[in-house]
């Protein structure tokens, strides 16, 4: 992970217009080179992973659903190094990133795509569902909208435990464009707004909810927009850019944390891939794929590295087996990791123990006469 | 007759009505361009264009209460919420509009409404993901709700289910899209609320629907090599309830299981077996058995999923069980046997 940003308002930024492309764009004259190799990294072992994470599911060492960051690393690296530590966040299904870069192992990570109970969330949850109190991950949520309410009440939560300032805990909230069209985000934000809470939601706008644009699907299609009926003021950035998405971010954060009110960022982003690992994108035209592919954000910051001179080709390539490794070890720790076993199933049933909580396995009689 | 997959006959079956009533129209997310995603409408959009087969935003309560407007001036419209567990969000329009509107308003107005959706786990998809909610509808007068077990089925319902003029919940099940079976041409329209004795037998009865009766028939094939004649009852329809056939069933067998894919408190079995109690009990032989799923929020990791659900192997012991308990020897082995 780079070495924490100081909030945007104590480095005395103006909000940026919405950048188009990370690709000419230069550097931030104060921004360390070591902190943008670090951001290189971090995309390069997300990419890794998620590479990976595709030949674990096709050798069936994952199941279910696995819906990949492929295309989002900048996003996921620039909105996760605006946080500190202190801060929670929630995301959707899509949430591989995110958990890395919030501090969770790679294995451990892995470790829960595959199924064991070293897993993030031992197991039991799966690639949709990675969850860590230590680095106040409080959860990727796999139904359309699930996070929003309940990041929401946290940051109600919040308000009762501190008070606004530079150190002030806060919730990022993070969910995808089609999210945008559910009862739960107009309801959550409305709240966000009628009782002032330090929560920043966050628009992954990968264009794509599925097979469905954008503009099929939400009646106002520049999303950031979509705040104005709860007068919560929105921004757009290129999610192509680790710096303008960290800068965007730093700035709808410091307003929940400064001003105690809610923020919403819409990340203009691409999805590489389909919807999920087992999705061929058949419905994606060939200039889309192809706009999707330009817009690869790893490439585009190796380039502008490169061409900055802040990197060299060798470095780079350090850089990239070093993630190779990294990912390697992950699969290593996940594949020699111990399966949960049936014996285990009641766990966690309850928090509170109860004496007759149900502990009949399929064909077990309800019921035992004495 | 032809052989096609669970998934081709409801195809099959929306596309035949399509056809036949203009006042037919599909809605559901990702059901056009994508074509479903378990390609249930598969090629629709294509041959009846984009205002017969309406992709929507994720807006399941939006897109299931404007279904129900439409119904009420006409229109029958047939949701597909993409799996059940999503429905939960339309809980509100389902229970408290869809199942109200017609008799709250003194049968003024009908909601000749179909929401199809595929429950079930066993894919890894974790709890949210896996659920077998069919009681919470099946709870809900003013509701029809179905769940086919064979491709035959699922078509004939389909076909009642969009001419009924109540809202019917419409269930499928994942690990039966790819199923196949004898599906008649033809205009085969089912009486919504008939159950099927699906396997004819005379030791012991197994009640069934969706997966579970599949699994059911498979065991009853299987038993029947030594000696043991099972009957499998394939409800089909969980509300309305047909009460009669289970009952008659179990007089002629004197034991009973039920085999359901929902969590045991309060489940299918639960109602199943009350009913047989009122309807059958002077000829049980033994209390009625349920094999039913372990009730937990379904873990992921596949041992963990594996031990949860139901399947052919709890069915047979409690088969075992319940035999041994009524002192049953089989005649013969490969032989059917005949009851006590
Ligand atoms: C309530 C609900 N409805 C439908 C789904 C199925 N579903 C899963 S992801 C998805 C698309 C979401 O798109 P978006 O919000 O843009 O996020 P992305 O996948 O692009 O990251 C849908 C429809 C679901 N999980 N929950
Ligand atoms: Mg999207």
């Amino acid at each position: 992970m780079a070495e924490r940003r100081k909030s945007a308002a104590a480095r005395g930024k103006e909000p940026a217009a919405p950048a188009k492309t990370g690709d000419s764009g230069h550097f931030p004259a104060d921004e360390p080179p070591e902190r943008l190799l670090g951001y290189y990294a971090d995309m390069v072992l997300i990419r890794k992973f998620e590479l990976s994470a595709d030949q674990m599911y096709k050798r069936a060492k994952i199941g279910g659903y696995c819906h990949l960051n492929l295309g989002e690393e900048a996003t996921v690296v620039g909105l996760m190094d605006a946080l500190q530590p202190s801060d929670y966040l929630f995301t959707n299904y899509r949430d591989h990133g995110y958990a890395l870069m919030r501090g969770m192992t790679p294995g451990a990570v892995m470790a829960e795509l595959f199924g064991k109970s070293t897993g993030v969330s031992k197991g039991r949850g799966g690639s949709m569902h990675m969850f860590d109190t230590a680095t106040r991950m409080m959860g990727g949520y796999g139904i359309v909208g699930g996070q929003l309410p309940p990041a929401t009440g946290a940051a109600l939560a919040l308000t009762y435990r501190s008070r606004p300032g530079p150190d002030a805990e806060v919730v990022m909230c993070q969910m995808g464009d089609g999210t945008t069209n559910i009862g739960a985000f107009h309801e959550s934000l409305n709240l966000a707004a009628v009782w002032n809470l330090p929560i920043v939601y966050v628009i992954v706008n990968n264009r794509l909810g599925m097979g469905t644009t954008v503009e099929a699907a939400a009646g106002e299609p520049e999303l950031y927009k979509r705040g104005c009926s709860y007068r919560i003021p929105g921004e757009r950035v290129d999610g192509t850019d680790v710096v303008a998405v960290r800068e965007g971010a730093g700035r709808a954060l410091d307003r929940a944390r400064l001003e105690r009110k809610p923020a919403l960022l819409e990340v203009m982003s691409y999805r590489l891939r389909g919807h999920s690992v087992v999705d061929p994108a058949r419905y994606r035209s060939a200039a889309d794929v192809e706009t999707a592919q330009a817009a690869d954000p790893l490439p585009l910051l190796r380039r502008r590295l490169l061409a900055a001179g802040l990197m060299d080709e060798a470095r780079a390539q350090d850089i990239e087996s070093e993630a190779d490794k990294k990912v390697a070890a992950a699969v290593a720790f996940a594949d020699s990791s111990p399966d949960p076993t049936p014996d285990q199933l009641f766990d966690y049933a309850y928090a509170s123990p109860v004496a007759n909580a149900a502990h009949a396995l399929p064909g077990d009689p309800a019921v035992v006469i004495p | 007759m032809p052989v096609i997959t669970y998934r081709q006959a409801l195809n099959d079956a929306l596309r035949a009505e399509l056809t036949r009533d203009k006042s037919v129209i599909l809605l559901g997310e990702e059901i056009g361009i994508f074509e479903g995603s378990y390609k249930i409408t598969a090629g629709l959009l294509d041959e009846f264009g984009p205002e017969r087969v309406l992709d929507t935003p994720i807006a399941e309560e939006g897109f299931v209460g404007a279904a129900i407007g439409a119904a009420m001036l006409g229109m029958r419209p047939v949701v597909e919420i993409m799996t059940l567990n999503f429905s939960l969000i339309a809980m509100d329009q389902i229970v408290n509009h869809a199942a109200k509107i017609y008799g709250m308003f003194g049968g003024q107005t009908p909601v000749p409404l179909v929401i199809r959706m595929p429950g079930g786990g066993g894919q890894q998809l974790a709890a949210t993901h896996s659920q077998n909610l069919e009681v919470w509808f099946a709870h809900v007068p003013g509701l029809k709700v179905v769940a086919p077990a064979t491709p035959a089925d699922a078509k004939a319902l389909l076909l009642a289910a969009i001419r009924d003029n109540d809202p019917v919940i419409f269930l499928e099940n994942l690990s039966l899209y790819n199923t196949k079976g004898e599906v008649p041409d033809g205009d085969d329209v089912a009486e919504i609320g008939k159950a099927a004795v699906a396997r004819e037998g005379t030791d012991l009865t197994v009640i069934s629907y969706s997966r579970a009766t599949t699994v059911a028939l498979e065991v009853a094939r299987q038993l029947a090599g030594e000696g043991i004649s099972i009957e499998v009852v394939d409800l089909r329809s969980l509300r309305p309830l047909d009460r009669e056939t289970v009952c008659a069933s179990v007089r002629k067998t004197s034991r009973a299981v039920v085999l359901e894919d929902d969590w045991l408190s309060y489940g299918v079995g639960a109602e199943i077996s009350a009913t047989l109690m009122e309807g059958a009990f002077d000829y049980l032989d033994a209390p009625v058995r349920r094999v039913a799923a372990a009730e937990v929020p379904l873990p992921y990791a596949k041992p963990l999923e594996r031990a949860a659900l139901p399947d052919a192997n709890d069915l047979i012991k409690v088969i075992r069980e319940l035999l041994d308990a009524t002192s049953f020897s089989p005649p013969a082995a490969g032989t059917a046997g005949t009851s006590t």
